[in-house]
C-alpha cells in the first residue's frame, strides 16, 4: 500500500517537474487513446507537436501560434494575480467580451475618422470596459460578501447576450444588409491593430503580453504588493495581521485581471477576428485558467504555458484535418493536459510513502 | 511587406502546382470541408458530412476529402481555411453563414482554390462561390402541419440567429399555419447559437411552460425533440435539417432533410472536368436540396395528404410559399395580390409578416 503524506514545504524540483511530467503523461495517454481509435499515436503526436513549429507549413503556422497565444496569456497573467491571493475570478471570457464591445464601440464611433489617437483610446476603452465587468462580482463580494466564483462565471453569460445584442443591433453594420456583425476593421486602418510585421502573426496584443508578462514577474517579486498577494493567498490570517487589506485587495486582483481581459479581447476584436460578432467570444476566458494554472501562476512560466496550449490548439486542428481524427479527441487530449497537471501536482506537497504491514 | 509577399506567392505557388491551371482538367481533386458543429449533432454538421460521403462516394480515388470539425468563426475559421489551402485542398466548402469574412480574406491569397460558402451573399474573389437551399420551401410544409396539428393554437420556433435565412423559414412557418388555421399564435425564442443542446432544450421548455404544442427549430442539436418526448405526446416537432429519424412516430411527425450531397458532387464533379464556374446557387425542393422527411402516422390521413400537395406543388413550380396579399408586420403592403417574393427580398429578409408578434432582435 502507499500513502500520501504532507511535506514539510512544497517540493521545488517537482514545482518545475510537474508541468514537463504533465506534458509527457498526456503524450503517453494520449496517444493510447489516438492508437485505439486506429491512428499511428506517433504520428499524431508528431503532427500536434511538431508541425507547427518546424513543418511544412511553419512558417505561416508559427504566426499562428502567437495569434493563439497572446490573449491567452494576457488573461492567463491576470487571473494568476488573482487565483495567488485565493481570488477567484472565473468570468474572464465575459470581461474579455466587454473589453472588445467598448473598444470596438469607441473604434466605430468615430468611422471613418482617420487619426493616430483612434487606436491608443480603443486600447483604454478595451481595458475600462473588461475592468468594469470584473468589478461587478468584486464589489458584490466586498460589500456583500458574495461568491465571486459564482457571480463572475453568471456574468459570462450576461456579457454573451450585451454581445449578441451589439451585433445584432446598436454595433450592427449599416452597409451589411441587415445582417449580423460588425464593421470589419480590416477596412479601417486607423482603428486596426494589424500585424507589426506582415505575415508574423505578431500584433500589438502579443508586446503587450510579453510587457505584462515582465511587468506582473517585478511586481510579485520585488513590489510590497505582490508579497501581500502571496501572502494573502498562503496565509489569510497572517496577512491580515500584517495589515493587508482582504478589500483592497480583491479590487485590484479582479480589476486587474479584468482590464487584463478586456484588453485581450479588444486586441483580438481589431485583429485576427476582426469584428463584433455573435459568436466572436471562443473560450480564450476559460482556456486562460489552464493556462494559468500550467504555467504554475507565474508570470513568466504562462508565458510558457500559453505557446504550449496554442501549440495543441493550432497542432490539433492540422492533426484533426490531416489525420481525419474528430475534434473530441483533440479537446480530451488538452484536457488530458490540466488533468495530469492537477494529478501530478499533488507532488509538491505530498509524498508518496509506502505503508509496511497490514494498516 | 516582404514576408507578406513571400507568403502569398509561396501559397500561390502551392496552390498552383496541386491546382493546375484554374479551368484545365483535374485527376485528382482534394475537397476540404469546414464544420461549424460536431459531426455527431445529429443535424446541419451531420448533413453536410453525409455529402461530403456522398463525394468520396461518386468519385472514389480520384477525390480525396478532408474536414475539421467544431471550427468557432472568426479568426480561428481563416486559419483552418489557411491550413487547407496550403495543404493541398483545390476546393474548400465553409458550412456556416459566419465564416463569410473569413472565406473572402483566405480566397484573396489563395487564387486558384475554389471556396465554397454555405449561405453567404459575399463572393469578393472570382474563386468564391456561394450556396444555399430554399429551406422555406419545407417550412411552409411544417407549417401546415403545424396549423392543423395544434390543439392549443399555439406554435413555436426556436430560433438561432436573427438573419434573413431563419427570419424567412419564421415567416414561412407561421403564414402557412395561419392559413389552415387562422387562432394559431407563433411564439419565438431566440437561442444565438447553431449548436448548444443545453439551451436549445432550455428553449423548447419555455415554449412549452407556455402552452405551445408544436415546436420548430432552427438550431442544428436534436435536444428540442428530446424535450417534446418528454410531455408524453402533448407535444409534437419536426427534425431539422437531418430526418431525426430516432424520434419517430412522435414527437418528431415529419422533418427538413438537407440533401448537400447532389451539389457537393456536382462542384466537385466541375473540377475534375474542367467545367467549374463561379457560381450563386439556391436551391429548393425541385432541385433536390430540401427533402421533406416521411410524415409519421401521427398526423391524420387528410393533414398528411394537405401537406404533401403542398411540397409537391412546390416542386411542381405552381406554388411559391411566400405568394401575395403579403402584409409585413407593421401592416405596410409587402406583395400585391399574386405577386410572388422576388429572391432579393427574401436574401435581404429583416422583417416579420403581419400577424406575428414581438420583435427580430436588434
Amino acid at each position: 500500500m502507499l500513502r500520501l503524506e504532507r511535506r514539510p514545504n512544497p517540493s521545488r524540483f517537482w514545482l518545475y517537474a510537474t508541468p514537463p511530467v504533465a506534458v509527457v503523461l498526456t503524450m503517453i495517454a494520449g496517444g493510447l487513446l489516438f492508437a485505439a481509435m486506429g491512428k499511428d499515436p506517433v504520428a499524431v503526436i508528431r503532427t500536434i507537436f511538431w508541425e507547427p513549429l518546424f513543418g511544412d507549413f511553419a512558417f505561416y503556422l508559427r504566426g499562428q501560434l502567437l495569434v493563439k497565444a497572446g490573449p491567452l496569456i494576457l488573461i492567463a497573467i491576470g487571473l494568476a494575480m488573482g487565483f495567488r491571493a485565493g481570488i477567484w475570478n472565473i468570468g474572464a471570457e465575459g470581461q474579455y467580451i466587454m473589453g472588445a464591445i467598448c473598444g470596438a464601440a469607441v473604434g466605430l464611433a468615430v468611422y471613418p475618422t482617420e487619426s493616430r489617437l483612434i487606436f491608443p483610446v480603443m486600447v483604454l476603452a478595451g481595458a475600462l470596459g473588461g475592468w468594469a465587468w470584473a468589478m461587478i462580482p468584486a464589489i458584490l463580494r466586498t460589500r456583500f460578501n458574495t461568491n465571486e466564483i459564482l457571480v463572475s462565471l453568471m456574468l459570462v453569460y450576461v456579457a454573451e447576450t450585451i454581445l449578441a445584442k451589439a451585433a445584432t443591433g446598436f454595433l450592427r453594420n449599416p452597409d451589411g444588409m441587415g445582417f449580423p456583425g460588425s464593421r470589419n476593421f480590416s477596412s479601417y486602418p486607423a482603428a486596426a491593430n494589424a500585424e507589426l510585421f506582415a505575415g508574423s502573426g505578431l500584433h500589438w496584443g502579443g508586446v503587450t503580453a510579453v510587457f505584462v508578462a515582465l511587468a506582473a514577474h517585478v511586481l510579485l517579486r520585488h513590489h510590497v504588493l505582490g508579497y501581500q498577494i502571496r501572502l494573502a493567498g498562503q496565509a489569510p490570517r497572517a496577512a491580515r495581521f500584517h495589515g493587508v487589506d482582504p478589500t483592497r485587495l480583491v479590487i485590484f486582483c479582479m480589476g486587474l485581471s479584468g482590464a487584463l481581459a478586456g484588453l485581450a479581447g479588444l486586441f483580438e476584436v481589431a485583429g485576427p477576428a476582426g469584428q463584433i460578432s455573435i459568436d466572436f467570444n471562443s473560450g480564450y476566458g476559460f482556456t486562460a485558467i489552464i493556462v494559468a494554472f500550467l504555467g504554475r501562476l507565474n508570470p513568466l512560466g504562462i508565458v510558457l504555458a500559453g505557446l504550449l496550449m496554442a501549440l495543441t490548439y493550432v497542432g490539433g486542428e492540422m492533426a484533426s484535418t490531416n489525420m481525419g481524427l474528430p475534434a473530441a479527441a483533440i479537446q480530451v487530449f488538452q484536457g488530458m493536459l490540466l488533468f495530469f497537471l492537477l494529478g501530478v501536482d499533488v507532488l509538491t506537497n505530498y509524498r508518496i510513502r509506502p505503508v509496511k504491514g497490514a494498516r | 511587406m516582404k514576408r507578406r509577399h513571400l507568403l502569398a506567392s509561396a501559397a500561390a505557388g502551392l496552390a498552383l502546382a496541386f491546382a493546375g491551371a484554374a479551368q484545365a482538367q483535374m485527376d485528382k481533386v482534394k475537397a476540404c470541408f469546414v464544420y461549424v458543429g460536431p459531426i455527431g449533432d445529429g443535424g446541419w454538421t451531420y448533413q453536410h458530412h453525409q455529402g461530403a460521403l456522398d463525394v468520396q462516394k461518386a468519385f472514389g480515388d480520384k477525390v480525396e476529402i478532408a474536414w475539421q470539425e467544431s471550427v468557432p468563426e472568426g479568426a480561428d475559421a481563416e486559419r483552418v481555411m489557411t491550413q487547407m489551402a496550403l495543404s493541398g485542398c483545390n476546393i474548400i466548402f465553409a458550412t456556416s453563414f459566419g465564416y463569410m469574412d473569413a472565406v473572402n480574406a483566405v480566397a484573396a491569397k489563395f487564387p486558384n482554390v475554389k471556396f465554397e460558402h454555405a449561405t453567404g451573399f459575399k463572393r469578393e474573389h472570382p474563386n468564391v462561390s456561394t450556396y444555399n437551399a430554399r429551406f422555406y420551401e419545407g417550412r411552409a410544409v411544417q407549417g401546415t402541419i403545424a396549423g392543423r396539428m395544434t390543439k392549443t393554437n399555439k406554435i413555436g420556433y426556436i430560433a438561432s440567429y436573427p438573419i434573413p435565412e431563419v427570419i424567412m423559414g419564421i415567416n414561412s412557418y407561421f403564414l402557412h399555419a395561419r392559413k389552415v388555421n387562422p387562432d394559431v399564435e407563433l411564439s419565438v425564442v431566440w437561442a444565438f447559437t447553431w449548436f448548444d443542446p443545453a439551451k436549445e432544450a432550455d428553449a423548447a421548455r419555455a415554449l412549452i411552460d407556455q402552452g405551445v404544442d408544436v415546436i420548430a427549430s432552427h438550431t442544428d442539436s436534436t435536444a428540442p425533440l428530446a424535450e417534446a418526448a418528454k410531455t408524453g405526446g402533448k407535444v409534437i416537432g419536426f427534425g431539422q435539417a437531418s430526418d431525426m429519424a430516432e424520434y419517430k412516430p412522435t414527437p418528431r411527425v415529419s422533418s427538413i432533410i438537407d440533401n448537400w450531397g447532389p451539389y457537393y458532387v456536382k462542384r466537385v464533379g466541375a473540377l475534375l472536368d474542367g467545367t467549374y464556374e463561379q457560381a450563386d446557387a439556391w436551391e429548393g425542393i425541385a432541385g433536390g436540396e430540401v427533402l421533406i422527411g416521411e410524415i409519421t402516422e401521427a398526423v391524420p390521413p387528410e393533414v398528411k395528404a394537405e401537406a404533401e400537395a403542398m411540397r409537391d406543388a412546390i416542386a411542381a413550380g405552381t406554388y411559391h410559399p411566400f405568394t401575395g396579399p403579403i402584409n409585413k408586420q407593421d401592416g405596410t403592403p409587402w406583395l400585391a395580390e399574386g405577386e410572388v417574393a422576388p429572391d432579393g427580398d427574401l436574401l435581404g429578409m429583416d422583417f416579420y409578416i403581419e400577424g406575428i408578434k414581438g420583435e427580430i432582435p436588434r
